[in-house]
């Protein structure tokens, strides 16, 4: 473990292997117990854990979406859509599977789980949800959250959330992600009891640290940076990329007006009107091949979405580290102004400014009794704030063990699915191509023929 | 899909087109009318005498005169001075400027047989005090008796193509003459005398002339020679002969309510050519506006995606694992840009100037209907007197019986031209979108092949990593 310039103030001793200690640990054991199934295996999307001994192995989909009417909280009708999620359980044996449970959640409940989720874990980085309102719109496709294709795709991103949070080997075994699979009713209840709220850090407090921690991890800070190159190429990719369709849209739907117009002029023409015709028919094809063409490429740049969304997740690890660091350096620099204060005290000089040395100089010596005294509660101060430094520095260096284990994880995950997404481009670009061919090669034999 | 109702629209295009030409189909119609009676319209040289009288006799008509002739053909500054016709200034023969073209000869009818060939090319600025204009240069190779020599080299203005057409509509009123490129592009010029423009341009002249040279009739036209052979000073005072523009404005008018006479009585063959111009007008045009939409669409998609590439490059640099391929995809979509390009310019070479020309034949095609009627209705009118025993009766019968000739003449000329022409029309449109399909082909093999060696390059890597992790 590295630090920076060794502080002579803290100390440093090997951290002792103790799991990192969340407010929910007395959870965990029952937890282990009724998820045992979906902490061992990667249920739905394949990925593979490394305990394989369990004979269940959970399947967890986002089946349906439906549209609902409601109230809210303020009693005002709404309109929401609410998605089913099915968990199956799969007997390892014979591969059937069998519906365990069954309920339909809201994308605010998906909210207040993940929520949830960065708070007791802050030092996991936590899969992201899909986005909320539809961004990086081409002209075909509608903002409009309750669009059939957005909440299509709405859907898929709530499942690929759940499946994720399902394998993660540390994630899988919380509690409250169990009762959101199983407890439709009374679930928000249940989180809330849980005072998450409460428990979560401050933005002020965060963005206070940010600025003025002063020796935060370098590792962390690499993150950070990596995060926020991350974030702004990849928006800029999108955005590009969703120009870059609008055109091709545009290129594809003009040829369309070929096909009216050859059919039309077909009408007038002899031996020309066949080829014109069947031309005509083949641009009609090809004008219209676009669209499932750039449906398809909408869940790749859903892909790309994710992890734009995961960068976000990256920064609120590094953000936790730059907390506990900097709450780490104003109790190693309390407990240095302490023990000097003491020794100023005991000695007899005034090496830094305090208040009380100035009343005293000005109104008079304190007796020496109640500089006994004053010695007396520094030492306890001092002792106690010792033994903070001490579990405060072990946290630390607990979560920095614990949050750079699981950001190898991410990375090796992000390579992974990164590069499976660019090669489904390519398949995708390969699949446009093989199809143009096709079109072009109908058309020419028809205009030859003219 | 509001933005694509234009290239949609089917009506409103093309009139509009048609109309802008038509004002000067029947303006140049009018200057035909000065024409000596007894002339038979077929192929005598237009060697009229000319009516100085009536150019210089007011000063109100030197500025029309001035209007129809020197409005803005090559987009010059406006001259108030006729005598810019002179081309004195300099020599054909002079060094060129280093705007040098392809030179692209285009056969139509019978290769073998050609003997006259004829190459547009140099586009070059004249800039004088009084205007700027851009001449080109034309040369002649030909191995016909009638000319004097086997090579000619002559530069011409837009305004001297103009002059060859109505002359030779003049001498052909019912042959199909050429189209000549627009005079101007109202939409989308950002300068005069762009580059684009001046190719285009140049293009498009050099075709007008080769389709005149192709022609069985009107390569033999006289003014068509001294066009290709005469040096400046000869060809401008060979121009300054033909019929005054106050017989020939005077004519307009009537010509108007001949041809409305001369469709009453058209004949049902003409019916149906006319029907089938006035439908293929429509679609050309359709499919002029059409063409040119797909390559704007396509010129906005090479830009998106020549930003696009880039971003990849770009976020390589903040990976490691991931910069290989990141990499890879840029360089595949650099490929994917420059074979876009490839089809782009196949495009604007093969299919757009082919469309653009049938769009403008279609507005001949329409003049040279009118023409026809009007020289019907000139017989009409004349039997309509004799029944109606107006005038003198002998000499109504005599011209009748020249009447009738003229008719006669003008329905066949016509007649066997559209035979060629539709002939001609539909191998051009046939080569052009075949060509079209071939170029979309070859772009689609293209960045196949790309996103292929890509893909395989990805699975062999693969392969040897996980080769690597068993080891």
């Amino acid at each position: 473990m590295e630090q920076a310039a060794p502080d002579p103030e803290r100390l440093w001793q090997p951290a002792p292997l103790e799991p990192l200690s969340h407010p929910d640990a007395g959870l965990e054991s029952m937890v282990g117990e009724e998820t045992k199934g979906a902490r061992d295996e990667g249920p739905g999307d394949g990925t593979m854990t490394e305990n394989n001994f369990s004979l269940k192995k959970i399947e967890i989909s986002v089946s349906e979406a439906e549209k609902r009417t409601g109230r809210n909280a303020m009693n005002m009708q709404e309109t929401y859509t609410a998605y089913l999620i099915e968990t199956r359980s799969v007997e390892h044996n014979d591969g059937q599977s069998v519906l365990t449970d069954s309920l339909w959640r809201r994308y605010s409940e998906f909210e207040l789980l993940r929520n949830y989720l960065l708070v007791y874990y802050p030092h996991i980085v936590v899969p992201p949800l899909p986005e909320k309102r539809a961004e990086f719109v081409w002209h075909k496709l509608s903002a409009d959250n309750m669009d059939p294709d957005f909440v299509e795709r709405r859907r898929i991103g709530l499942e690929n959330f759940l499946l994720r949070v399902a394998s993660h080997p540390i994630l899988c075994r919380d509690k409250i992600f169990y009762l959101f699979l199983t407890q439709e009713g009374n679930w928000k209840e249940t989180v809330n009891e849980t005072g998450f709220q409460l428990k979560a850090d401050s933005r002020l407090k965060a963005l206070n640290a940010t600025f003025r921690v002063k020796n935060p991890d370098k590792r962390f800070i690499e993150l950070k940076h990596y995060s926020d190159e991350l974030q702004s190429v990849i928006s800029h990719l999108l955005r590009v990329r969703a120009r870059v369709a609008d055109r091709l849209y545009g290129v594809y739907k003009v040829h369309g007006n070929y096909g009216r117009v050859f059919s039309e002029w077909s009408a007038i023409e002899k031996e020309m009107g066949d080829g014109l015709q069947s031309a005509g028919h083949h641009m009609d094809v090809y004008a219209s091949s676009i669209d499932d063409i750039l449906e398809d490429e909408e869940h790749y740049a859903d892909q790309l979405k994710e992890y734009l969304f995961y960068a976000e997740a990256l920064r609120a690890v590094c953000r936790k580290h730059e907390l506990m660091q900097y709450d780490l350096e104003m109790a190693a620099q309390d407990l240095a102004s302490k023990k000097q204060q003491c020794e100023e005290l005991a000695t007899g000089t005034v090496r830094t400014f305090s208040l009380k040395g100035m009343t005293t100089k000005l109104f008079g010596q304190e007796t020496p009794e109640q500089r006994e005294a004053r010695i007396k509660m520094l030492e306890e101060q001092i002792k106690e704030g010792e033994q903070q430094l001490k579990s405060k520095n072990l946290e630390g260096r607990e979560f920095v063990r614990n949050a750079w284990a699981d950001i190898e994880r991410f990375k090796e995950q992000k390579n992974h699915d990164l590069k499976e997404a660019l090669i489904s481009y390519a398949v995708m670009q390969i699949s446009m191509c093989k199809k143009g061919i096709q079109v072009w090669t109908n058309a020419k034999e028809c205009f030859s023929k003219m | 899909m509001g933005k694509l109702g234009e290239a949609g629209l089917a009506a409103t295009a093309g009139p509009a087109r048609t109309l802008g030409m038509e004002g000067e189909c029947r303006a140049s119609q009018a200057r035909s009318w000065g024409l000596p009676a007894g002339g038979a319209g077929g192929d005598s040289p237009g060697g009229d005498a000319p009516l100085p009288g009536s150019i210089s006799s007011s000063s109100l008509l030197q500025a029309e005169v001035l209007d129809l002739d020197e409005d803005e053909d090559d987009l010059e500054v406006f001259s108030k001075d006729a005598s810019l016709m002179d081309m004195n200034s300099f020599s054909p023969l002079m060094p060129t400027s280093p705007l040098s073209m392809i030179n692209q000869v285009k056969f139509e009818d019978e290769p073998d047989l050609k003997d006259l060939f004829i190459t547009v090319d140099e586009p070059e600025s004249h800039v004088t005090t009084i205007e700027t204009f851009i001449t080109y240069r034309i040369i002649t190779k030909t191995s016909r008796g009638e000319f004097d020599s086997s090579e000619f080299e002559v530069r011409r203005r837009y305004q001297d193509f103009l002059w060859l057409k109505e002359k030779l509509e003049e001498a052909h009123p019912t042959l199909i003459i050429p189209p000549l490129p627009e005079k101007f592009i109202v939409k989308g010029m950002v300068e005069r005398f762009n580059d684009d423009f001046i190719e285009t341009r140049r293009k498009a002249l050099h075709k007008f002339l080769n389709r005149i040279a192709d022609h069985p009739t009107l390569t033999f036209n006289e003014d068509f020679k001294i066009f290709l052979t005469a040096q400046a000073s000869e060809f401008s005072s060979h121009k300054k002969q033909g019929p005054g523009l106050l017989s020939r404005m005077g004519q307009s008018v009537r010509a108007v309510a001949l041809s409305m006479r001369g469709v009453k009585s058209r004949p049902e063959e003409f019916m149906e050519m006319n029907n089938f111009i006035e439908i293929f007008s429509q679609k050309i045009n359709l499919i002029d506006k059409i063409s040119q939409r797909i390559y704007k669409e396509e010129r906005e998609y090479l830009d998106e995606m020549k930003e696009y590439g880039p971003i990849h490059i770009l976020w390589s640099a903040s990976e490691e694992d991931l910069a290989d391929t990141l990499k890879s995809v840029a360089s595949c979509i650099d490929k994917c840009c420059k074979a876009t390009e490839k089809r782009m310019s196949g495009f604007s070479e093969a299919l757009l100037p082919v469309v653009h020309e049938y769009a403008l034949y279609s507005e001949m095609l329409m003049a040279v209907m009118k023409r026809r009627d009007q020289i019907q209705a000139e017989l009409d009118s004349k039997v309509e007197a004799l029944t109606s025993k107006k005038a003198d009766t002998d000499l109504l019968t005599e011209e009748i019986g020249k009447l009738e000739d003229k008719v006669e003449c003008a329905n066949n000329a016509l007649k066997a031209d559209w035979e060629r022409w539709k002939q001609n029309m539909q191998n051009d449109i046939k080569s052009a979108f075949t060509n079209m399909a071939e170029e979309n082909i070859l772009y689609y093999e293209q960045c196949l092949a790309t996103w292929e060696s890509f893909l395989t390059s990805q699975t062999d890597l693969h392969l040897e990593e996980a080769s690597e992790d068993k080891l």
